[in-house]
């Protein structure tokens, strides 16, 4: 085993293209990955074309909202890079330097002041599907919640008219008279009115306009909770049933050290035991120099060791870039560690049914490359006949578990690591047989 | 002279077809014997089995497999490897007491010494089929099985190597080789097993092949041996 280990080592070490990708590739792979979550916009960036003349207003009642406080609003939900004309920013979308843009009509709060007719936007955009659909999302979260902005700034417009109403004072809108009576203090000086004027027809007339009056001022006071009621009818609170959520940015990392540490290992393991065959040495070596389960250990075992050490420095290198809990870097290693361990077995049966090294590497990377993908389909975005399907697939090959694994390594996050590990050994035995079968099917 | 090798009995099925039907003979210390028939016949079955490479459906070989050395028809060797490394390799596999003189010796006997640092990859058809020999001798086994040693050669690699296989009978080693060249057989071979349809039709010195003559054409011979045994085959 050692001088055959030592033989694969000399023939790595002499694969100069295939070396320099070991080395190269989690360096690659964690600056990147590095780069992409830690210099990734928060926001997206929208031009906003504001044709609104500057100063106007929106009238509620008594009160009025100065339009731009909308686009303020706007603003703040995005990366806004203000603009002149719509045409511009349709040219700054072209060029790629913003991936929309958002034009406030110049009419937009005679609109709303109208009462029979919503304020308009108009929303720009361009790209692939891929394109359009991130920035239709990202565009339409920004703008609910400039709306939801706007819309509680209207309610507190409306709430202080309404307040003005029933205390009565100086209205401040243009032309109102001074010093109004409130609509809470009316029931009092009517009753005391009431009290003196005598029976009548007069005096019943007077005793109705109080009932309204203090119908009117209860019904008033309340408006002003139904009010904040209307602007968000529905407070939404999150809880997580099981573990403890996993922030997207660190799930990404574990997805690329996962997929990372199954390409290079599944494809070394099932190259490495298809090039003995290539090279006609496999007879030579299985006519008792090498048991088959030592040939097929030492490919798994190496393969395994190899893409431990390139996961490893892939989850070390992001981790400059990511905040990861070093304090769990025992639970990564035995993380890796496993799925190191199944991928290989996973490679060594791969390898024991292809004839060439290309015939592998090919039939290695067409079966993880959709492992992978599968692997990653939410539960709800699929039917539940494919999702079964889905979840077959997924539990009898090893890449499922390791993200588990790695997941409840790295972010502790559910299923439990030790289910995970268990399910690893067990694909580990499983495909080791499988390459056993195939070794001797195959001599 | 004591047998150092006795196949008996040997008979390989794959699935429907047979391959090898009681095939029996022994072989001597030192004899170099040919096996030949046509494509088919179960020459490199037969070799395999002797190798240790194949296990046989039933019968016997009396030895083990690290008594024979083996070297396939196409040459077994790690091309990214010098050729010193592939016999050092070979040699701590076969567990062999002195790898470096155990190298050393085959680096000297296939004159392959001022090339032991070239990777095998880089080596000529002739060169690599002397290491792909030396990798078969490395652990110095009494007997040598090589399927069809010189079919990819060109005459001039060809007769140096049938050079060094000469010595090596004549230093001992038993050698048992198949091939489809008659002419080889008559200038190397001490004996030739004739084989059709996985049975052993002729074993002996192939001049005493029936329809052979001396100093004619051992070829013609063959063929019309083998036509006979068809005809009486299908007759």
């Amino acid at each position: 085993m050692r001088s055959l280990l030592r033989k694969d080592l000399l023939i790595l070490g002499r694969s100069r293209l295939l070396l320099a990708l070991l080395v190269i590739y989690p360096i690659a792979i964690a600056l990147l990955i590095g780069f992409a979550i830690s210099r990734s916009p928060s926001k997206p960036r929208v031009a906003i074309v504001d044709e609104t003349p500057p100063g106007q207003t929106v009238r509620v009642g008594s009160q009025r909202v100065s339009v731009s406080q909308y686009a303020q609003e706007i603003f703040k939900q995005v990366d806004a890079v203000p603009v002149g004309s719509r045409e511009e920013a349709i040219e700054q979308i072209k060029s790629g330097q913003v991936l929309a843009a958002v034009v406030i009509p110049a009419n937009i709060a005679a609109r709303i002041s109208s009462d029979v007719s919503q304020g308009n936007l108009e929303v720009l955009y361009n790209g692939d599907a891929l394109e359009q659909s991130l920035v239709q999302s990202s565009l339409e979260s920004a703008l609910a919640q400039a709306n939801l902005g706007f819309s509680e700034q209207i309610q507190q417009a409306a709430a202080k008219a309404i307040q003005s109403l029933l205390t009565g004072g100086n209205l401040g809108s243009l032309g109102a008279p001074a010093d109004l009576i409130g609509l809470r203090e009316i029931p009092a000086s009517l009753t005391s009115i009431i009290a003196r004027t005598p029976a009548g027809a007069e005096r019943t007339e007077l005793e109705r306009i109080n009932t309204f009056a203090t119908f009117a001022a209860e019904n008033l006071a309340v408006s002003r909770t139904v009010l904040s009621t209307i602007s968000q009818p529905i407070h939404v609170t999150s809880r997580l049933l099981h573990g403890r959520r996993t922030p997207l940015n660190t799930f990404a990392v574990v997805v690329a050290v996962s997929i990372s540490l199954m390409f290079v290992c599944v494809l070394q393991a099932a190259g490495g035991l298809a090039l003995e065959r290539e090279e006609n040495t496999l007879s030579r070596l299985l006519r008792g120099l090498v048991s088959r389960e030592g040939l097929l250990a030492e490919k798994g075992l190496l393969a395994a060791a190899c893409s431990f050490v390139l996961a490893f420095a892939m989850l070390a290198g992001v981790g400059a870039f990511v905040t990861l809990d070093w304090s769990r870097v025992g639970l990564w290693v035995i993380a890796l560690a496993f799925g190191a361990l199944a991928f290989g077995a996973l490679g060594v049966a791969i390898g024991a049914l292809a004839r060439e090294v290309r015939a592998a590497t090919l039939l290695a990377f067409l079966l993880s490359l959709p492992l992978a993908l599968l692997a990653l389909v939410p539960a709800g975005a699929v039917s539940g006949a494919f999702l079964g399907v889905i979840n077959v697939i997924s539990f009898v090959f090893p890449f499922k578990a390791c993200l588990q694994a790695l997941d409840c390594a790295v972010n502790s996050a559910a299923p439990p690591l030790p289910g995970s590990l268990a399910h690893l050994a067990g694909l580990t035995i499983l495909f080791g047989l499988l390459a056993r079968a195939g070794l001797s099917r195959a001599e | 002279m004591s047998a150092v090798l006795r196949v008996q009995g040997l008979a390989k099925r794959y699935g429907e077809l047979l391959a090898l039907s009681d095939v029996s003979f022994d072989v001597s210390t030192g004899e170099m014997v040919a096996i030949v028939g046509p494509n088919g016949a179960g020459k490199t079955t037969l070799l395999s089995i002797i190798a240790g490479i194949q296990q046989p459906t039933s019968g016997e070989v009396s030895t083990g497999p690290g008594e024979v050395g083996w070297a396939p028809q196409q040459s077994a060797l790690y091309s990214k490897l010098s050729v010193a490394e592939n016999l050092e390799l070979f040699a701590r596999l076969e567990r062999v007491q002195d790898p470096r003189a155990a190298v050393d010796r085959m680096l000297e006997q296939t004159g392959l010494r001022e090339r032991e640092r070239e990777r095998v990859g880089r080596l000529s058809g002739g060169n690599r089929q002397r290491v792909n020999v030396a990798l078969g001798l490395i652990a110095d086994p009494p007997v040598l099985a090589l399927d069809e040693p010189s079919a990819s050669l060109d005459p001039g690699q060809r007769e140096r190597l049938w050079e060094f296989i000469g010595r090596l009978a004549a230093g001992g080693t038993t050698v048992l080789f198949s091939t489809h060249n008659i002419g080889e057989v008559q200038r190397h071979a001490g004996r030739m097993l004739l084989l059709g349809d996985g049975r052993l039709l002729f074993d002996g010195i192939p001049a005493s092949l029936p329809g052979a003559e001396p100093g004619g054409d051992l070829e013609q011979a063959v063929v019309a041996f083998l036509r006979e045994h068809e005809a009486e085959g299908t007759g």
